[in-house]
């Protein structure tokens, strides 16, 4: 027990907890904005490997990491508007086209890489994000050190959440997102084309996506690899449920995910000799059941999610 | 000018013309009634007009000029509100947040909430519609959620009003306050124009009649000029006799409720529970109807009663055997014919085959499967054949499509499969929602030859012209709580209106005298 | 633009549609074979050359078919019942680690016996791997496309974990692999000299009978009812949640059965990767057959060609293997489209 109250004291186990929230925050909000206007994005998988592979190959070719992020954020929401093609305007399966585009974008993402670096046996590496201490405020002892030492994307990621929430609830468009997830008939109904409101949410929430596989080649490491996503878009969705729709509530989530992920690392370091290691790695998924289970009674689902709207078709 | 034209309007959906070649003008202050049956057009007509739907043909004009077609958008701008019979609002966001949807720039940064709220404030004195801005759209009730489709569309500066169905989900008390709105309104200078099928509103708030049969105006008469039988005769295109009620006496108790009380399933407890303390006794040859605004828990008593759902507290008896456990299966084998509210939904899997719908209730019994396991088609078809004939299905076989039927033959499908085998008790749940005259008829028909051979049956229905034309006896429901039965024939529509928004006429009954409180032979509570 | 539903679906358009798709997804996929600077004509022909071009090239393809008919059968049961299983590549891992803890020696049987017992335990395995998910959704209503995805993590490091513990082989020399199947228990040889084995007769019983369950039997009216009209079903008095549950363990039995195959039936022995993402891929065959038990061999088999195919056809134009898994991707995503097309058509205005 001693053990544990050491690391949850320590800098680096919450350091190392803003680092794994990072790209859960970019994923989970892109999630939550699909859902919220009544797509359910399972393409998040494949969109995040996509950002992953993009932003990081735009830097590896010359380019810097800001324009790259960009970049990653483009080909996520062109993949956004593939997604709304299918499900917004032609009302196709939501569930199916979510797992052909991460089918789609994952093979995509490691065919290109594969053609643009051949023969690469070493995974080459980016020079990536670095930490920027925040003046002043990094020299608070344990939380400063934790939360004002890292790279900027951590940070952005931080401020999205409140931006989200201020669009979603404070503003005309935030509220014909939400409207469109409820009831897309009364959208219509009020002179907004609903199809045009979902497709953008789709190609933003998938844009956040790409952005948070993005993090995890030019921020938390240097390199692309394959299956580096490694089921972090599904945990973003069951992230999404635990929170009930709800930004503040999905960055909690993610602080209370993220935080038992670098425990487990933690302990496994300690205890790693009694309990075989396959298990702390479980450990993820596991809670992410887990929080689906304890959530799942009190969800209160968007009342149009995976409701796809015709316009003019009779009822 | 005329305010509003419609000029030479056609459409249709594949092989159907569901307007054909319509042209229709109305002026301020005007009040045009479409009058129609279920399926003539009228609320095609306008979703064309409110730009949910695009024209084949034809062009509207405002102000004499042309509306660009297939966009709400420029609907409203020229001044057109429509409130939707099946409303369009989003239930878990409130009040204002539903009237300010599409009222400022997608793109601005802020919402003016206190100055909407304020305009909302003024609007509700103007016109005397009250409404809680802040409050959530599922926490209203049906009358409250129309003011606020009506606040939407004025909030917006309409200046013609499209009302569809607007009284189906009210009480008569309710309907009468609305007319008072519009009347007041159209002294204001607005041009309203109002869909029903219930003559008598028609006659009471319209200026002019538009008849609609099978897309086409049959009929434009200045109501002054017009009376019940004839727009009547009008929409249907033939003389409408409504079945009279054959006195007979009734039998044997065939269901019981005890007490029965039921819950919201899950965490979120409501105050009110779906069904509370409900008593009701129904006996052989006769029909009780259900009376009550939609929501009040009607559809909890029929899933109650067709075994899709299990009491908290009381008890079910069918036939003196407690079945307040049973399943929807086993309610189906103790004598039970179930007709669903919505025939779509609920009633049939419409890309499964006609004999496929026909033997649902009894998949694991023969002849229809072979030890519940192995369908035995040859025996399915023999039936579904059989029952094509008798119930007049008109279909292009057993082996068809389900959803290519007609909402009448559809509902004759359900029909067939639920009173064939001649059941005890029929649940009947709106049976006759959405259909035509011809179909409505032959569904009471079938209805009241089964109280004759003796089944006793339930009637829901929102349409109390229906209940008092066909029911025996009439409870209301209102908030979960079932009243005792009244004899139709002498209670008034306006008492259960007053029953149907919440009023106890037991405690009233000073200020009601004709009131008389039925010969119910045993009252409900003594079994 | 317009959707409007056709009246009447011309049986060839159903037939066709599959095709429509498949040639929809081979064009798309010549922009990356284009990329390459091969030409497009000479790239397909290698494909089918060597998926099919020689007895040798013909057994493989059908020998890798056999795990995809048996994933693709998982997901079509699955999928009719409107009971998004995702989680195959989890229950074929259960399937294969039953079939290896049964197998490698803890019971000895003769092989006609044998064979059917490991393929019992795997069926059971897979169809238990799925429980846990259908019972979080038919009891909590917890979604079941998320916990079925997430399973198949936590099943492959559970299995990771016996090849390095427990059913570790220690001959293996500190790789993670199990111990092999018992003679008695591997399946039969179908074709001298090749590696296709008796588990490709399994998976075409297994499509007969799913197909037959599916047509004939109340089970199947029930799947399809729950999967078409979930309150119509209810309504009538069929058990929803019995059905989902039934339909799940057949269907994580299916997939489980695909584990077994591959252990009994290819390797002889448990690795963990024994699959190259079978499960995933089973979705795109079942959706290719338009969830018919029957076409599921047929798309099976030209998914399996294209993998197959891709591998020879990458080694001789230099093109990155992952093209096959691109253009199964674009596969799932054109077959959605031209289904729809069959039920619909688009009018432009």
């Amino acid at each position: 027990m001693m053990d544990i109250l050491d690391i949850l004291i320590s800098a680096g186990f919450w350091a190392a907890t803003f680092r794994i929230v990072s790209p859960l925050i970019f994923g989970t909000l892109g999630e939550l904005i699909c859902e919220r206007a009544g797509v359910l994005n399972l393409g998040i998988e494949g969109i995040m490997t996509m950002g992953a592979m993009s932003g990081w190959m735009w830097v590896y070719m010359g380019g810097d990491l800001w324009t790259g992020v960009m970049f990653a954020a483009f080909v996520g929401a062109m993949f956004g508007l593939l997604h709304s093609g299918f499900t917004v305007y032609l009302g196709l399966s939501q569930h199916v086209t979510g797992i052909g585009i991460t089918l789609f974008a994952s093979s995509l993402s490691y065919y290109i890489y594969r053609m643009l670096l051949p023969d690469a046996t070493t995974p080459p590496k980016i020079d990536p994000f670095h930490p920027y201490p925040v003046p002043f405020l990094s020299e608070i002892p344990i939380i400063g050190e934790a939360l004002f030492t890292q790279t900027p994307l951590t940070y952005l990621a931080l401020l999205l959440v409140p931006m989200v929430w201020y669009v979603l609830y404070k503003t005309p468009v935030g509220l014909a997102v939400r409207m469109a997830g409820e009831n897309p008939m009364a959208v219509e109904a009020q002179g907004i084309n609903v199809l045009s409101i979902r497709t953008g949410a789709v190609m933003v929430g998938s844009a956040f996506m790409a952005v948070g596989g993005a993090f995890i080649t030019m921020s938390a490491f240097d390199a692309f690899f394959f299956g580096m996503i490694n089921g972090r878009g599904w945990i973003c969705v069951a992230l999404v449920i635990f929170a009930s729709w709800r930004p503040g509530k999905a960055l909690i989530g993610a602080l209370l995910f993220a935080g038992l992920d670098a425990l487990q690392v933690r302990v496994q370091q300690t205890a790693g000799a009694v309990i075989p290691y396959q298990f702390f790695l479980m450990m993820p998924y596991v809670l992410s059941i887990v929080a689906m289970v304890i959530m799942a009674r009190k969800a209160s689902y968007p009342k149009a999610l995976l409701t796809p709207f015709r316009r003019g078709e009779r009822t | 000018m005329a305010l509003l034209a419609f000029h030479n309007i056609t459409k249709s959906f594949g092989p159907l013309v569901a307007n054909d070649d319509i042209s229709l003008s109305l002026e301020k202050g005007d009040v045009i009634a479409l009058l129609g049956e279920n399926g003539a057009g009228k609320t095609t007509l306008m979703n064309i007009l409110y730009g949910h739907y695009t024209a084949d043909t034809g062009h509207i004009e405002v102000d004499g000029k042309q509306l660009p077609s297939g966009q709400t958008d420029a609907a409203i701008k020229a001044g057109i509100g429509m409130v939707h019979q099946h409303f369009t609002l989003a239930e878990n966001l409130t009040v204002l947040e539903n009237i300010m949807l599409g009222t400022e720039s997608l793109w601005s940064l802020s919402q003016k909430q206190s100055a909407a709220k304020a305009k909302l404030a003024k609007m509700s004195e103007d016109y005397g519609l009250k409404i809680n801005p802040d409050a959530r759209v599922a926490d209203l009730s049906v009358g409250e959620r129309q003011r606020v489709e009506i606040l939407k569309a004025l909030y917006r500066d309409a200046r013609v009003l499209i009302l569809d169905e607007p009284t189906a989900v009210l009480t008569p008390q309710e309907a009468d306050s609305l007319f008072k709105t519009l009347k007041s309104l159209t002294e204001q200078g607005f041009a309203i124009i109002f869909i029903s099928h219930k003559l008598h509103e028609i006659l009471q708030i319209s200026t002019r009649v538009e008849v609609l049969r099978r897309g086409k105006i049959v009929g434009s008469v200045a109501t002054i000029d017009a009376d019940r039988a004839m727009l009547a005769e009008m929409m249907v295109g033939r003389k409408v006799e409504r079945p009279s009620l054959e006195a007979m006496d009734c039998g044997k108790p065939i269901v019981r409720l005890n007490n029965v009380t039921l819950r919201d399933a899950g965490r979120k407890v409501s105050k009110v529970p779906k069904l509370d303390q409900v008593n009701l006794t129904i006996h052989q040859h006769e029909i009780i109807g259900i009376a009550g605004v939609a929501g009040n828990g009607q559809s909890a008593l029929a899933d109650l009663l067709s075994g899709l759902s299990i009491p908290n507290e009381g008890t079910f008896e069918l036939l003196d055997v407690p079945v307040t456990q049973a399943s929807p299966s086993n309610i189906v084998r103790r004598g039970v014919g179930r007709i669903p509210e919505d025939r779509h939904s609920s009633g049939v899997v419409g890309e499964m085959a006609l004999w496929e719908n026909l033997i649902s209730e009894d998949l694991r019994n023969a002849p229809v499967s072979k030890a519940g396991i192995v369908i035995d088609r040859k025996a399915c078809i023999e039936r579904t054949n059989d029952l094509i004939e008798r119930f007049d299905i008109r279909c292009e076989g057993p082996d068809a499509e389900t959803k290519l039927l007609s909402g009448g033959n559809m509902q004759k499908l359900i029909l067939a499969r639920a009173l064939a085998p001649e059941p005890a008790f029929i649940l009947a749940n709106q049976p006759v929602r959405g259909l035509d005259e011809g179909a409505i008829a032959y569904v009471h028909e079938q209805l009241l030859a089964a109280r004759k051979r003796g089944a006793g049956i339930l009637l829901i229905s929102e349409d109390l012209d229906e209940l008092f034309s066909l029911c025996d006896r009439i409870c209301v429901m209102y908030h979960g709580k079932l009243t005792q039965p009244y004899d139709a024939k002498s209670v008034s529509t306006s008492q259960v209106g007053l029953m149907m928004a919440g009023q106890d006429l037991r405690q009233t009954q000073d200020q009601m005298p004709e009131i008389s409180n039925t010969p119910v032979k045993e009252s409900s509570h003594a079994d | 633009m317009q959707i409007e539903p056709r009246e009447y679906v011309a049986p060839w358009r159903i037939v066709f549609a599959p095709f429509a798709a498949v040639i929809v997804s081979l064009g798309l996929g010549s922009i990356l074979i284009l990329w390459v600077g091969a030409s497009v004509s000479e790239a397909y022909l290698l494909l089918v050359k060597g998926a099919l071009g020689s007895s040798f090239a013909l057994t493989e393809t059908l020998t890798r078919s056999i795990p995809l008919i048996f994933t693709g059968l998982a997901a079509t049961i699955a999928f009719r019942a409107r009971f998004y299983n995702i989680g195959a590549e989890g229950q074929l891992y259960c399937g294969a680690l039953a079939a290896t803890f049964f197998g490698t020696g803890l019971i000895v049987l003769p092989p006609l016996l044998m064979i059917p017992f490991l393929m019992l335990v795997g069926a059971l395995a897979g169809g238990a791997a799925l429980a846990i998910p259908v019972m979080l959704k038919t009891h909590l209503k917890v979604d079941e496309v998320v916990t079925t995805l997430l399973l198949n993590f936590v099943i492959l490091l559970f299995v990771g974990y016996f090849l390095e513990g427990p059913l570790k082989d220690p001959m293996s020399m500190g790789w993670p692999q199990a111990e092999p199947i018992i003679d008695e228990g591997l399946f039969p040889s179908l074709v001298d000299k090749s590696r296709l084995h008796f588990g490709f007769i399994f998976a075409i019983i297994g499509s007969v009978l799913c197909w037959a369950m599916m047509r004939f039997t109340v089970w199947g009216y029930e799947i399809r009812a729950v999967g078409l009209n979930t309150s119509a079903a209810k309504f009538s008095g069929i058990n929803v949640n019995t059905t989902v549950i039934r339909t799940a363990v057949i269907s994580g039995g299916l997939a489980g059965l695909a584990g077994v195959s591959e252990v009994a039936g290819l390797k002889g022995y448990l690795t963990l990767d024994i699959s190259p993402g079978f499960g995933y891929t089973g979705i795109a065959v079942a959706m290719l057959a338009q969830l018919n038990p029957l076409a599921v061999i047929l798309s099976a088999i030209f998914i399996s060609m294209i993998y197959v195919g891709a591998d020879s056809m990458s080694r001789a134009i230099n093109i990155p293997t992952y093209i096959a898994d691109v253009l199964v991707g674009l596969s799932v995503l054109s077959i959605l489209v031209s289904v729809m097309l069959t039920k619909y058509r688009l009018r432009w205005r």
